[in-house]
């Protein structure tokens, strides 16, 4: 049985906000399909009283003295912008329809 | 006389005694580059003139009589994935092909301030994401050894610029094996040191929780040189390590492993294993056991679901941390033609951004941590790794250095694995459990396979923070196996160029 349809691919594409061919689509559908069959043990050594592990460091809330040191200016923040108004990055419209 | 092919302490010497200059020695390898790049495509740019400038004030200080680092004036090649301010950083990808940088990762900054010389930026599988170099935008890197063959990955770039003598040192990156594979199939050495040894401020972020930079070059004692330059605290990075770092030049000048216990993990070896490569790897056990060492076999058992777990946790990071590629601040923006909103931008960019694998790897992390899938694949994969940690700590209470071979072949055929997702990421195998556990591995060549002339990647393993150790016995093994076979690997490997 598959582990993963093309519909669902199509769902996480969007997601992941990748627009997606249909060829695209077809191809990943069945490659993610042989991978999750590959990664699926996982749940068999995964037992209830293994504690979970999310980093090698058991480090906690790091923080710096709170001094100001030297940061980026405005034009090096805005020096890779593929678009910049004013100091500020110009982005596409975010609300609403484009026209 | 010509430098290149000699060692960078070897150049650091020559540099002392003023047999030659820093900038004479970073123009033999734009020459050497220019001469075999061609053929080998290890580099995406070179920075000529902030090489030979850095080249031009190391002189200066040394003419002034100025107290200079080791490495001052030893050029190097840095991975694409490290952010140097006004050199392209494009990790491979199309998404960043414009992109410079405005501010130095801290690892650049430390090799500056050490005096060495950034000759440019090498190749990598896009993002880090792959075991071949194939998958960068930028066309695959040529295995010197054998130009049809892949250079390892992601960071073929590097091991091949040092096997093709393109660059004594290199700056690579590991996050399942993208160091020690690369060095052990272009036969050079490769560091991944303890996960927080080296800071990732400027390292462009693929899983965070594995990623470590580490330096890569073609003896023992020139990688612990470069390892000295780039390790220690970094208050940029909050997982950085606040401990003073391993005294690794040292440890790689010992030459001694007597009375050492050296733990071969049987789950890496045997099937899967190539014959050459086995064969290889037990000669070099043999000579450490004449150099005094004792070899004791420890057994991890769950190592068998070490892959599976790295492949839902590193694509789970990926699909989080590649949110960032978004076309708002920086890298490439497609369709912003009036006609689409912010979000159409960001999904058309994407897709035209990122290759097949990098989309690959996000879906799939994407899918991993989604509701209802989240406790039975990232959740499980938590869990194996809590489970290899604690096989690590047990073999490590029977031994002192654990080994392996480093990967389970040698250099495959370019395009061989290419459309086998699955096949690819078996080339990890024996890597992948160290990144899980956030230890220190090395790989040193050990020969070449009997079936194919090929270099073979002897792995050392040490406990979090002893790196030292790996350094110690691996300088060991260097050295037995240089006086076994007369001279280093490296010098047997083939011309370039010649055309």
């Amino acid at each position: 049985m598959a582990a993963i349809s093309r519909d669902e691919v199509a769902h996480l594409a969007r997601l992941a906000r990748i627009e997606m061919s249909s060829d695209e689509l077809d191809h990943l559908a069945s490659e993610l399909d042989q991978i999750l069959h590959a990664v699926d043990r996982v749940q068999e050594a995964a037992k209830d009283n293994v504690p979970p592990t999310s980093h090698p460091l058991p480090l906690k809330n790091v923080t710096r003295p709170d001094v100001v040191i030297p940061s980026l200016s405005p034009e090096d923040a805005l020096s890779g912008a593929p678009a910049s108004d004013e100091q500020r990055f110009k982005v596409p419209q975010i609300l609403g329809d484009a026209e | 006389m010509s430098f290149i092919f000699k060692s960078a302490a070897e150049m650091s010497a020559a540099l002392s005694s003023k047999e030659v200059s820093a900038v004479d020695l970073a123009q033999q390898h734009f020459d050497r580059i220019e001469k075999v790049d061609g053929d080998v495509h290890a580099f995406l740019h070179l920075d000529k003139e902030g090489a030979l400038a850095q080249a031009k004030t190391i002189d200066a200080k040394r003419a002034a009589g100025e107290k200079l680092s080791p490495l001052a004036g030893v050029p190097l090649a840095l991975k694409d994935v490290m952010a140097q301010r006004g050199i392209p950083t494009t990790c491979g990808s199309k998404m960043l092909e414009n992109w410079r940088p405005p501010y130095d990762s801290t690892v650049v900054t430390r090799l500056k301030d050490a005096g060495i010389v950034i000759l440019g930026k090498t190749n990598m599988d896009e993002f880090a994401m792959g075991s071949s170099t194939e998958n960068s935008a930028y066309g695959p890197t040529h295995n010197p050894w054998d130009l049809s063959r892949i250079p390892g990955g992601s960071g073929g770039g590097s091991s091949a610029a040092l096997a093709a003598f393109e660059a004594p040192l290199a700056i690579g990156t590991d996050t399942g094996g993208s160091i020690r594979q690369p060095a052990a199939v272009t036969g050079t050495v490769g560091v991944k040191p303890t996960y927080g040894a080296v800071s990732r401020y400027g390292l462009v972020a693929f899983s965070s929780s594995l990623d470590q930079a580490g330096p890569c070059a073609r003896t023992v004692l020139d990688t612990a040189l470069l390892h000295e330059v780039i390790a220690g605290h970094d208050a940029k990075d909050s997982s950085s390590i606040n401990a003073p770092a391993p005294a690794v030049v040292a440890a790689a000048k010992k030459l001694d492993v007597k009375g050492m216990k050296i733990g071969v993990i049987k789950e890496l070896g045997g099937d899967g294993f190539q014959k050459g490569v086995s064969e290889r790897f037990n000669e070099a056990l043999d000579e450490l056991v004449k150099a005094g060492a004792e070899i004791v076999e420890v057994s991890c058992p769950n190592f068998e679901y070490a892959l599976a777990a790295y492949y839902l946790i590193a694509p789970s990071e990926a699909s989080s941390n590649l949110a960032r590629f978004d076309s708002m601040r920086y890298g490439l923006r497609v369709g912003d033609d009036g006609t689409h909103g912010a979000e159409e931008v960001m999904s058309l960019t994407r897709q035209a951004g990122f290759g097949k694998e990098v989309k690959r790897r996000i879906i799939l992390g994407t899918y991993a941590l989604s509701s209802g899938y989240y406790e039975a694949y990232y959740g499980s994969a938590q869990k194996v790794r809590t489970l290899i940690m604690r096989d690590y700590e047990a073999a490590f209470a029977k031994a002192d250095v654990l080994v392996s071979p480093t990967a389970p072949t040698t250099a495959f055929k370019i395009g061989e694995k290419a459309d086998d997702p699955v096949a690819m990421y078996l080339n990890d195998i024996a890597t992948i459990p160290v990144n899980m556990a956030g230890i220190g591995g090395m790989s040193l060549p050990c020969g070449l396979a009997s079936e194919d002339n090929l270099p073979v990647g002897f792995q050392i393993m040490t406990p979090a923070m002893k790196d030292d150790l790996m350094y110690q016995v691996g300088g060991t093994l260097e050295a037995a196996l240089n006086s076994k076979w007369g001279s280093s690997l490296m010098s047997q490997a083939p011309a370039l160029g010649a055309k």
